[in-house]
């Protein structure tokens, strides 16, 4: 082969290697912390680092088999994430008490369960455009499923997210973030030349017309309904922040993100008016030292955390992780800033970022606009999700209760977030796939997506974006 | 679309690149202010898993640590609890610390807090490492006397002795139990302190050290001290009248039971000072005016914060008094406000040739090896103009011989034991509803006393409370030498 990528089998050993490495490190980490509480090292050490490595090996053998040609820093990023996140609930468990590692590691194995069906049944991306409608209805059923009776768990920490079925809780929300995104992909990019011819000039800027700009207020009116309904800003933030960034990616017009700043601050302020849940939030943040042992209690105690774990940490297993509030979810990230420090904290972001750039990147080089406007969709949601948290836990932004992908405790969070990896990795899959196909027809043109992306002879539309 | 998506990845790098630098301003910059933060329990565990020194009186510990289980190590003591409450403070998970628990925190834990380190081995408990033993000059049986004489009354009692400064016994009523407070069960230390905050006595005021009140006659100490400066002596002769006509105003001022002090012709200082009288010291004071008799006040620390481990209120001279209020603070009433441990001091400086010394009451300092590895160094009080020297040596014993003379045949009568030198001073501050009752002396060179007895009842006097609880400390105190 000659695609600079290399070959298939090229592209999948180095996935491989990578996979190793993620489970040396996470197996290290997991030594680390059993002998930080004894001299021997417990089974449960052991357990996991075995369920580890079987995770690791089906679900490469599953992109081997379905998606042979995708990205392999993907899968090794994911799994690192989630092996330290195994490390880390267990590492929670062992100061608070809790025994959810047991739990984690079976939904680890069950969302790589998924992800494995996911990546072999979902043969061609493009074909889940057609069920746009379907994703956008499921989406909004999802969202109220934890306000029916009967099936919602109740208010738990102040937010109505969770539903019990079958004697498991599950939060919808999780989910509905992934199928909201294949529906705007799918409606956006039926619907964007549309959206961005339509305009009228006012002053410097091309605004968009009134009925065009009905979907954003839609939008901005959806993310008030659910920070109402469930008091899940977070959430809110997430969906509305997917959305603008999809329309503008699909119309290439700044009036978009302005005018959603704008709905959103707006938005902002009459939630802040409102509701008495997001004032003590904004309040909270502004200064949490005022109500330390009330409602600033969290955020005090996640400051404390980071600022004890200063540049190296304490190590694993020597932190406090009890002190925190909902360490081993929500607050999980300054679990690894106390134990790991800066450095490790930041190693953590980074394997985020590499996740984000990566992904962006598979958009940019997908070879149709619904599989390039879905990967930035998942992308974006995605890296709003790690700031959302990381930045409230770290008060850069207010804190809203959110989990970090792949690391928090939590099933839903585990299952989607492996969702929306396969998703990418098909989506590369196809591309990678095409591009070679293409190689082999044609000297190589070099990197340009653009090039590319003519050939396969969907740009219809795209004048309306250069 | 490519542009969008990458002007979008623009956005979200500038998003992470926030991240970044929060994170590092956060972990570098605020790092050590977040994790030395009060409110942050990880410096009470590391705190709480050293064992803490004691704090000894004589051979026994009344602050100690004891090894319990659970997520803190050690538990504090107070095997005498409201007996030395006041000296050794409380050393609390919720309230932080106070006292002498506060003031030596760092020899009790061996090092400051701020840095001890978290190594692995330390939290381990592999590396034991045990604070220092904080021994302090007081005396037990001193102690004791003061807690036993004022029987329940509130009041406060500081013996001080006079070459050292080393204090002897520092005691107030009514006092509280530190035990509670230092429990390691947060709901327990916040219903003794709601009790505590609530009790309308205010237990947990030092009423030694960190409350003035008035004076009265104690203060003709350093009246007398400021005319024997001035070159008077204590033949000087005065008009004995039983009212002063106070200058510029109608009031006037009144001996105390409305008579003469002597014969009604003429009194001597001294004995004006003896039967304590308040006509002559009016006059007296109106006489030497009031930038003489502040200038001898701050020189024995008015107006000056004593040192001490523990804070210390300031003892007040007020400035630029009219003739009136001048004539009232001679006799120590109006704004003149002294503590217990200042007048002490005093009467320690006049045991002492005129020379202040600064009290102290930590002894010496003992690693867990029981090595020593401080002592005190008395000294000086060198902050009041004078640096430490009150008054000359000559006034000095003639003060002394004054207050000798107003034990044997004066209004101090009850403080004198039998076959001991005691001298000292008596004072009835009117204030508030009933007198507040003071004595103030020594015996010999040995101890040196100040008992306060604030709201003493109607018809209390300073030598009728106040010198036989003096008495008794003293006895004590003497008994011990």
């Amino acid at each position: 082969m000659t695609s600079p990528e290399g070959s298939s089998a090229a592209i999948r050993a180095r996935e491989a290697r990578l996979l190793a490495g993620a489970v040396v490190i996470t197996a290290t980490a997991s030594a680390i912390l059993g002998w930080s509480h004894s001299p021997q090292l417990p089974p449960t050490t052991v357990i996991t680092v075995m369920a580890l490595i079987v995770i690791a090996v089906v679900a490469h053998v599953a992109v081997r088999a379905a998606a042979p040609h995708a990205d392999p820093t993907l899968l090794p990023t994911v799994l690192l994430l989630n092996g330290l996140g195994l490390v880390l609930v267990r590492r929670v468990d062992l100061a608070t008490g809790s025994e959810l590692a047991a739990a984690q590691t079976v939904w680890t194995a069950v969302s790589v369960g998924v992800f494995c069906a996911a990546v072999l049944l979902v043969r061609r991306v493009r074909d889940l455009a057609r069920y746009q409608y379907t994703f956008g209805l499921l989406t909004l059923v999802l969202l109220v499923l934890p306000l029916v009776p009967g099936l919602t768990a109740g208010v738990i920490n102040g937010a109505q997210l969770w539903i019990d079925v079958f004697g498991m809780r599950f939060q919808p929300g999780e989910v509905a973030k992934l199928t909201m995104v294949v529906f705007l992909a799918g409606y956006l990019e039926r619907n964007r030349a549309l959206l961005a011819v339509a305009t009228q000039r006012v002053g410097p800027m091309l605004v968009p017309a009134a009925r065009h700009l009905a979907p954003v207020v839609l939008a901005a009116g959806m993310a008030l309904v659910i920070m109402a309904g469930l008091r899940d800003l977070g959430t809110a933030l997430l969906f509305f922040g997917a959305f603008i960034a999809l329309l503008y990616v699909a119309t290439g017009r700044l009036a978009y993100p302005a005018f959603g700043a704008a709905a959103f601050g707006l938005g902002a302020w009459l939630a802040y008016n409102l509701f008495g849940h997001v004032r003590v939030r904004v309040r909270i943040w502004l200064d949490p030292w005022a109500d330390i042992t009330g409602a600033g209690y969290q955020l005090a105690q996640s400051l404390f955390a980071v600022g004890t774990g200063g540049l190296t940490g304490t190590g694993l297993g020597f932190g406090r992780p009890q002190d925190v509030p909902f360490s081993a979810t929500d607050a999980i990230f300054v679990v690894i800033a106390e134990e790991l420090g800066l450095l490790g904290a930041t190693a953590v972001l980074l394997l985020f970022l590499v996740l984000v750039t990566r992904g962006l990147r598979i958009a940019v080089r997908a070879r149709d606009e619904f599989s390039t406007l879905l990967a930035v969709g998942l992308t974006v949601t995605f890296a709003i999700q790690v700031f959302v948290i990381v930045g409230g836990l770290t008060r850069l932004v207010p804190l809203t209760g959110i989990t970090l992908p792949f690391v928090s405790y939590g099933g839903s969070s585990l299952v989607a977030n492996y969702l929306l990896l396969a998703l990418l990795l098909r989506i590369s899959d196809e591309t990678r796939a095409a591009a070679v196909g293409a190689t082999s027809r044609r000297p190589a043109t070099g990197r340009g997506s653009m090039t590319r992306r003519r050939t396969t002879g969907s740009d219809d539309t795209t004048g309306v974006n250069r | 679309m490519t542009p969008q998506i990458h002007r979008i990845s623009i956005a979200l790098l500038v998003l992470f690149g926030a991240l970044f630098v929060n994170l590092n301003v956060l972990a570098l910059i605020s790092g050590d202010d977040l994790a030395n933060h009060p409110a942050n329990r990880r410096v009470i565990v590391r705190e709480y898993a050293i064992e803490r020194g004691p704090l000894v009186v004589g051979e026994e510990a009344v602050a100690l640590s004891t090894p319990t289980e659970g997520e803190f190590r050690y538990r504090r003591e107070y095997p005498q609890g409201p007996l030395y409450a006041h000296l050794t403070g409380y050393y609390s998970l919720v309230l932080q610390r106070s006292g002498l628990e506060r003031a030596l925190n760092e020899e009790l834990t061996g090092r400051p807090t701020e840095v001890i380190a978290q190594n692995l081995g330390e939290l381990l408990g592999r590396s034991q490492r045990a604070g220092n033993a904080v021994e302090l000059t007081i005396d037990a049986r001193v102690q004791q006397a003061a807690h036993d004489a004022l029987d329940g009354r509130t009041g406060a009692v500081v013996a001080i002795e006079p070459s050292t400064g080393a204090v002897l016994a520092s005691y107030a009523n009514p006092t509280f139990d530190p035990d509670p407070l230092s429990s390691h069960d947060p709901r327990t230390i916040n219903e003794a302190w709601a009790r505590l905050q609530d009790d309308p006595d205010r237990p947990l005021l030092d009423r030694a050290t960190s409350e003035t009140y008035p004076p009265g006659s104690v203060f003709k100490i350093l009246v007398t001290a400021a005319a024997l400066e001035a070159g008077m002596d204590p033949d000087s002769m005065f008009a004995d009248e039983a009212v002063y006509d106070v200058p510029q105003t109608t009031a006037d001022i009144r001996n105390f039971g409305g008579g003469v002090c002597a014969d009604g012709n003429e009194i001597s200082l001294a004995d004006a000072f003896r039967v304590s009288c308040n006509t002559v010291y009016a006059e007296l004071g109106v006489q030497l005016g009031d930038e003489a008799l502040r200038a001898q006040a701050e020189r024995f620390g008015f107006n000056h914060q004593p040192p001490y481990e523990l804070s210390v209120a300031t003892s007040v001279f007020p400035g630029d008094l009219d003739t009136p209020s001048l004539a009232q603070s001679a006799i120590g009433q109006r704004d003149v406000r002294a503590t217990a441990m200042h007048f002490a001091l005093i009467a320690a400086a006049v045991a002492n040739g005129g020379e202040l010394t600064e009290a102290h009451v930590v002894d010496q300092v003992r690693d867990p090896d029981g090595q020593p590895i401080a002592r005190a160094q008395p000294g000086r009080w060198r902050d009041p103009p004078g640096s430490g020297t009150a008054v000359s040596p000559r006034t000095a014993a003639q003060l002394r011989q004054m207050m000798l003379d107003t034990v044997r045949s004066g209004t101090g009568t009850a403080a004198a034991i039998d076959g001991v030198e005691v001298g000292g001073k008596t004072g009835t501050a009117q204030d508030g509803e009933t007198p507040t009752a003071w004595f103030v002396g020594f015996a010999g060179d040995d101890v040196a006393v100040a008992v306060v007895v604030p709201d003493a009842g109607a018809g209390a006097t300073g030598g009728g409370v106040a010198a036989p609880i003096a008495r008794a400390v003293l006895r004590a105190g003497v008994e011990g030498r």
